[in-house]
This record gives structure tokens, sequence and C-alpha cells, in this order.
């Protein structure tokens, strides 16, 4: 490390870190060992929901810390927790309705469609746009616009109407997945054949080779073209 | 943080040889030379990066120093630290650990009966199944079959896999597909509703199912979701990681301590059945390798289970992928899907020539990146020290039109763009990385370990892959190995009658531990990896 060290402010202490870090490697340089807010360190998992705000600046910003690099003098705080209500409810029970959406989460309807759930969004998804399509009870929708939603919160963080986006979301997508989605016919001939014990031969046979017949026929396999 | 002035040095290089290779196909290794390569430079035939290990029911066997050592490490706790009488949680089926093989084993438990408390070390679901982009095998289109993916798993691991694991995993997958679906899981489908299947490696039909970028993460939330709807009858316990197992005077397993992290409090559970779902062990560094792997990868279920006496397999195996991040620093490790090879990007040294076909197996592959660094000294330099070689990824949009790299490696595009790197304009700087555990505790089909009521599903487990596991095939196994160590908890459950618990086993591993002349420098599991202070 032979870069100098730029200031910066966790829950309001001083630490100097190298400037090329992310901010949950500048917490772990300054001596954290962390226990909330962390999990992929890769942005896939939502753990690392961060709140901060640059020198000069009255704004407070939002980012993952494990894909937000350092910038001097900025002051920062994690929030890894995130208080938002998730209805009951069994999937198996319910309707892929907009009365489902709007019995489990009455509050929907509240959106003020302001948008700063949208600004919020490490992962660059239009919410208001699907809290709308959810308001529609457009259901697809909602599960395709918000397909690469993490979970982190940081939208539900900053909602004036105190919605939990991410939930609802989630249930459109799961609503979709099991009741909307066409289904797979091969799939579902292929488990009965198994519950049918249809292939249960042609396993036992391999299952029964020698190491060195099991090669040849592995290396005498047909390759399915790309 | 874009590229360095050395670095870019570097890349005009590859810019300039970059015509003539669009025509170039570097030939591939012939077997004796993928068996050369792999003895001098695979990091599981570094003899000095392996031992064995000196106690326990599985004595001899080899495995990474790291993890020997975190292996032979003092329990947290003495025999006589807790009274075992005072409970927390008295349970017919404990899970450990909130990844996929977790999950799936608490809602098979809970549908057959059973009453559950699934505990794990961090939020439930930070796991590395939540990371998988790729996706998931099953034999379930018309050409293929569950005969044809047994000889693909075989083949793959080197025909030491356990044959009636493999049969149980090519058996159920089509079922698990199906169950995924039931549960709400979104795969990608044609508008008919035919699942869309690509190939992997070491596939012969195209059998691999994926959710866009997002395969485990589909898988992980929707099984997360899908156990918060029994609140009654799953108690989650989150932060709160086992530290130890607790047997009874019997010798059967019979639950865990576990540790609430923020508080310290030691929590007791009695269970009838014990489920260990813990996965990998990659925040380990094996060889100081950068992983893949999620912050909880410390291999704690191996070394809990193997205190009280489960036996172990294919330790000494470990998969790296060829193709991890050696710069920016900030993502060192995160894995480079496989696809930017697949779609025609070519991999080049410092002097932007290449070396080896980018279509090689994941460990010739990522053996001849060493060779290329280490013996050959072209690897490019980053500023911390690392070395890396270029993938060259503009390359795709020139061999499939402009735009491709955009619609085809979304992830890819916005991870590298964070950081200042436009991965369709320059190359992505590469390195090996330490990705997936092969091995661990023996199992039978049903996920039972030779310790009467103790089980384990997933990563953690070793026999399902043998020596190497193919992409797509542990999503698989820990859902079907999941659901299946789930049920079979439970209905065991019902036959159990605990006696007093105990930790003696403790008292017995630490005189082993003496009489075999081991002094171990560490406290085991060791939960978190410690970074603090230091750039990881
Ligand atoms: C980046 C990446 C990409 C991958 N891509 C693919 C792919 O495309 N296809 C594929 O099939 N596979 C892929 N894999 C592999 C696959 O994702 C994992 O092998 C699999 O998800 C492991 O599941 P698991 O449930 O066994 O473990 P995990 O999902 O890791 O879950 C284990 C859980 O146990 C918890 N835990 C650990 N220790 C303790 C303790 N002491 N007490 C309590 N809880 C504990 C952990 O915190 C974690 O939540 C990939 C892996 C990675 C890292
Ligand atoms: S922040 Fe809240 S109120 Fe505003 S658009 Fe988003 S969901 Fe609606
Ligand atoms: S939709 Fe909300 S919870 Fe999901 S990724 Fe965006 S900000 Fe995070
Ligand atoms: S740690 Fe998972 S998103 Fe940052």
């Amino acid at each position: 490390m032979s870069e100098e060290l730029i200031p910066i402010y966790i829950m309001g202490k001083q630490y100097m870190v190298p400037p090329t870090l992310t901010i949950m490697k500048a917490m772990e340089y300054a001596g954290y060992q962390l226990i909330r807010g962390v999990g992929c360190r890769g942005g896939f998992c939502g753990a690392c929901a961060t709140v901060y705000r640059l020198p000069g600046d009255y704004r407070l910003q939002i980012g993952l810390a494990c894909q937000t690099v350092v910038q001097p003098g900025m002051y920062l705080a994690q929030i890894p927790f995130f208080p938002a209500q998730r209805a009951a409810y069994r999937l198996h029970e319910l309707q892929p309705t907009f009365q489902t959406l709007f019995t489990l989460y009455p509050e929907l309807m509240r959106c003020l469609s302001c948008g700063t759930c949208t600004k919020a969004c490490p992962q660059d998804i239009d919410v208001k746009q699907y809290m709308a399509d959810a308001m529609r009870g457009d259901i697809h929708a909602v599960a395709d616009r918000s397909f690469d939603c993490i979970m982190c919160g940081l939208c539900a963080a900053r909602c004036p109407a105190e919605e939990a986006q991410y939930n609802i979301a989630i249930l459109c997508r799961r609503l979709y997945g099991k009741y909307l989605a066409p289904k797979a016919k091969h799939l579902l001939e292929r488990v009965k054949e198994v519950e049918e014990g249809k292939w249960d031969a042609a396993v036992e046979e391999l299952k029964g080779l020698s190491e060195e017949e099991l090669r040849k026929r592995y290396n005498a396999r047909d390759i399915e073209p790309e | 943080m874009s590229y360095t002035a050395e670095m870019r040095e570097s890349i005009k290089r590859v810019e300039a040889t970059r015509p003539a290779r669009l025509s170039e196909t570097w030939p591939m290794m012939s077997p004796a030379e993928k068996k050369e390569i792999l003895e001098k430079f695979h990091p599981d035939y570094i003899r000095e990066g392996m031992r064995e290990i000196r106690v326990g029911v599985s004595k001899g066997q080899r495995m990474p120093l790291e993890l020997a050592e975190v292996m032979e490490g003092h329990s947290h706790l003495r025999s006589d630290s807790l009274d075992l009488e005072q409970i927390d949680y008295d349970t017919d089926v404990l899970v450990i650990g909130g990844g996929g093989a977790g999950a799936s084993a608490a809602i098979l438990a809970r549908e057959n009966g059973a009453k559950v408390v699934l505990t794990t070390k961090l939020r439930f679901g930070d796991a590395n199944t939540m990371m998988a982009q790729g996706g998931i095998q099953a034999a379930d289109k018309p050409n293929d079959s569950p005969a044809i993916h047994y000889l693909d798993v075989m083949g793959g691991g080197h025909f030491a896999n356990v044959p009636e694991l493999v049969e149980a995993l090519v058996k159920d997958a089509p079922l698990v597909i199906k169950w995924l679906e039931d549960l709400g899981c979104m795969f990608d489908k044609e508008p008919d509703g035919t699942l869309v299947t690509i190939h992997g490696g070491g596939t012969s039909r195209k059998r691999m199912h994926s959710a866009r970028d997002y395969s485990g993460a589909e898988i992980m939330r929707t099984l997360r979701d899908e156990v918060r709807s029994y609140p009654e009858d799953i108690v989650v316990l989150e932060f709160s990681p086992a530290i130890e197992l607790i047997l009874d005077d019997k010798g059967q397993c019979a639950g865990a301590v576990l540790k609430n992290l923020e508080t310290g409090e030691h929590l007791i559970v009695r269970a009838k059945c014990t489920i260990v779902a813990t996965g990998g062990s990659g925040r380990l560094h094996y060889q100081g390798y950068p992983t893949t792997n999620h912050y909880g990868a410390t291999g704690d279920g191996v070394v809990l289970c193997y205190r009280v006496g489960a036996r172990l397999a294919f330790l000494d195996t470990m998969q790296y992928h060829p193709t991890g991040a050696a710069y920016p620093e900030q993502i060192l490790g995160l894995l480079v899907t496989e696809k930017v090879r697949g779609l025609g990007a070519q991999v080049c040294n410092v002097e932007g020539k290449q070396f080896v076909n980018p279509r090689e197996t994941r460990d010739v592959e990522a053996s001849a990146f060493i060779r290329e660094c280490v013996e050959r000294g072209k690897g490019v330099r980053t500023p911390s020290g690392m070395q890396g070689v270029w993938l060259d990824s503009p390359m795709i949009d020139i061999i499939h039109g402009p735009g491709t790299i955009e619609a085809e490696l979304p992830a890819m595009v916005r991870q590298f763009g964070r950081f200042g790197i436009d991965i369709t304009k320059e190359p992505m700087l590469v390195y090996p990385t330490l990705h997936y555990q092969n091995g661990g505790i023996a199992l039978d089909v049903h996920g039972r370990t030779n310790v009467p009521n103790l089980f384990v599903a997933g990563e953690i487990s070793g026999g399902v892959h043998g020596r190497n596991r193919l992409m797509g095939n542990s999503l698989l196994e820990i859902t079907v190995f999941g659901r299946r160590a789930g049920r079979a908890a439970a209905l065991q459950a019902k036959e159990v009658s605990l006696g007093k618990l105990t930790l003696a086993h403790l008292d017995k591993w630490e005189r082993e531990l003496k009489e075999a002349g081991v002094e171990p420098k560490i406290v085991s599991p060791i939960l978190l990896p410690d970074y603090t202070r230091k750039v990881r």
C-alpha cells in the first residue's frame, strides 16, 4: 500500500484508510471485525446497505458497502437490518390476483409515486414503477421488473409511505412462478417417468459397471451440439 | 479505479495482437500435457500445501494445511463449561446453516411433521447459494435422461463419486425443479413453457437451468420466503452459529451449542436429529488464494462433525475457478463467469500473446494461468503485488456484434463498471480463485453420517461429486440432499429417545490431541475470517 491514506468517519470516528478500498474493506482496515452488514462481499446478498454523506453536501447517500469505494471525508454508518414487515401467508393458499396483494399489503395503495425508492436502489431497479405495476395488479410486470432485487432494504429505508417494496416484489415473483408462468410439459412428463421408475434400470446398469467400462462409455458419449 | 499506466502498456499489446488472434485457435492440450501441467501447477497437487490430519476417525487423510489446522483446533468450550440441563430450545430437528441446503431441509422436515429450529451464522440467506449465477442441472428434456446425467457426473468426478449418491442426485433432479417451480421459482422459459437449458462444463446435453444471472439468488430467496411462512413450526435464529455439537450418553448426536454473536451468550438446543448444512470453506484461503465464497464460508461444519466422530471424504480436493477477478482490488477473487470464455474471449499474457486455449477444463485452465505467472513470469502485476492474465472481453463484441457483451453479461458489466472498468472496451485481469469444496463429511443417500442422528447436506458433504464437481450440480445437490436429509431426520426423530446430554467428547478430543503431540494454535470453528487491519 504505497498510496496516501485518506480520512473517513465511521459512526463519527475518524480513521485513515487507503483510498482504493470499498467501504466494507475500509471498515476492516480500520479494525472492525464485521458481524452484521456483510455477506457475499460481491453485490448479491443485500446484507451491506450503508448510508453516507460527503463533506459539504447535506444530502444523504446510500449504497452497498461491498460495492462502493470510499471517498475522502465520507461520513458513514451501516443499516444492516431493516425491520420491514413481511405479511403472513402460505403461497399455496393464495390466488394470483390484485386482491391478494391488497389484502396482504394494504399499505400498497399509500405509495406516493415519489420515486425516492428508485433513486435509492443499488441494482438500478425502477422500484416506483414496479409499485405502480402492483397497484394495477400486474403481477407479471412486478415479477419481471423486480427480478434483480437483492432485498437490501434501501428502498424501504427511504420510503415516505413506509412501504416494504421488496417484500411485495417477492410475493409477486412467487405468485408468478407458481401460478402464472406457462407450465413446462417436458418437465411434468419426466417427473412422472421418474416416479414410475422408468429410468431405474438404465441407472442401475451404469451403477454396476466397472470403472474401465464406465470410462469407455463416458468417452464415447455423443455431445449435443451448441 | 481504471488501469495503471503499466497495465495500460500491456493492454496496448493485447490490442495489437487482437486482429491476428481473431483467426487463431490455440491448440488444446494432449492428455499427457494436461497430466503434467496439473501435477506441476494445480494447487491440489502442491505437496507442501497439503498434509495428513493427525487425530480423529479419519486420521491420515490428506487435506489443505489451513483446513488441517482448523480441524485440529481447540474447542471454544470445555466439557464442563456449560450446564447442559439449561435447555433454551427443545426441538425435533435442528438445522445448522441457513443456505439452500439448510432451507430445503427445514421445509421438508416440517412437512414430515417435525418442529424445527434453523440456526445460522449471518443473516438467513447470506450464503454461497445466494451467489450462484450460472444455473442448476436436471435431465428433463426428451433427448436427455437421468442415466446420461449419471455418466456426466461420474466422468466429471473422475469416477471416484459414490454411485448411490449420484443416482439419488440425477433421479431427484427433475423432481426438484418441479418442487422449486411449485414454490414459485422463476426459471427461464420459452413462451410455451419449455425450460431454457444450456450446456455447462462437462455436460453432454443442454441441461443447465437458469434464472437470468441470479439463479442461486432466485432459489435462495424463494426457499427463505417459504421457511418464513411457517413461524409456528420453524424457529429461525440468525447471527447464532453453532460452536459445538452435543452428544448424549448413548453416543447419539443430541443438538448443539450456539453462540449469539452479538451478546456472546451461549444457547443450548436439544434436538432429536441434527442436520449440518454449513456449506464450504473458501474463506480459509488455501495456499493464500482469494475466493469467490461468501464471508461465512469458514468450514465450521466439518470441524463440528469431525469432533463428534463423523468420517471425512475427498477433503484433499478443492475447486479453483480459473477466472477470478485479479483487479481491481475491490473485487479481488470474485467470480468472472465462464460465459466470458464461452462467448469467445481469449486469454493473453503480459505481452498480449495467447498461451492456452480458453476452453480447457477448469483445473487445466487454472493451472495454465498459474504456470504463465509463476514459472514463466509473464503475468501482469497489479499495484497490490498480485498477478493476473488478460481475459480479452472486447473480442466478444467483435465476434458476435456490438452490444453482445451488455446483453449477455449484464452482471459482469455492472460489477466492473462500478469500479471504472468498461469490459466492452478493455480486457479483464483474472487469476484462479478458490471456489468450491469438493469433499467433506461422508453421507448416505438420506444424508445420514456414521454418527447416530447426525445428518449433513450440501457443500459440507463429500462423495456426491467425487474428486471434481461440475457446474450446476451443486445447486442441485443442496436441494436434493437438503430435502432428503430433512425428510429422513423428521421421520427418524419420531423414533429417537435421547439420554443425558454431554460434551464429554471434548475431553476425549483434547486427550487425542495431546497423545498425537498436536499443539493447536487456534480455537475452532473459527466462525468469522479475521480481516481486520488487512486488505483482503
Ligand atoms: C460465486 C459462486 C458461484 C457459484 N455458481 C454456481 C452455479 O452456477 N451452479 C451451481 O450449481 N453451483 C454454484 N456454486 C456453488 C453453490 O452455490 C454452493 O456450493 C451451494 O450453494 C452451497 O449451498 P449450501 O447450502 O451447502 O451452503 P451455503 O449456501 O454456503 O449455506 C451455508 C450456510 O451456513 C451458514 N453457516 C456457516 N457456518 C455456520 C455455523 N457454524 N453455524 C450456523 N450456520 C453456519 C453460513 O453462514 C451459510 O448461511 C457457486 C458458488 C459460488 C461461491
Ligand atoms: S419511495 Fe415509497 S412512496 Fe415513493 S415511490 Fe417508492 S414506494 Fe412509493
Ligand atoms: S428494490 Fe429495494 S430491496 Fe431490492 S435491491 Fe432495490 S433497493 Fe434493494
Ligand atoms: S455483502 Fe452481499 S451485497 Fe454487499
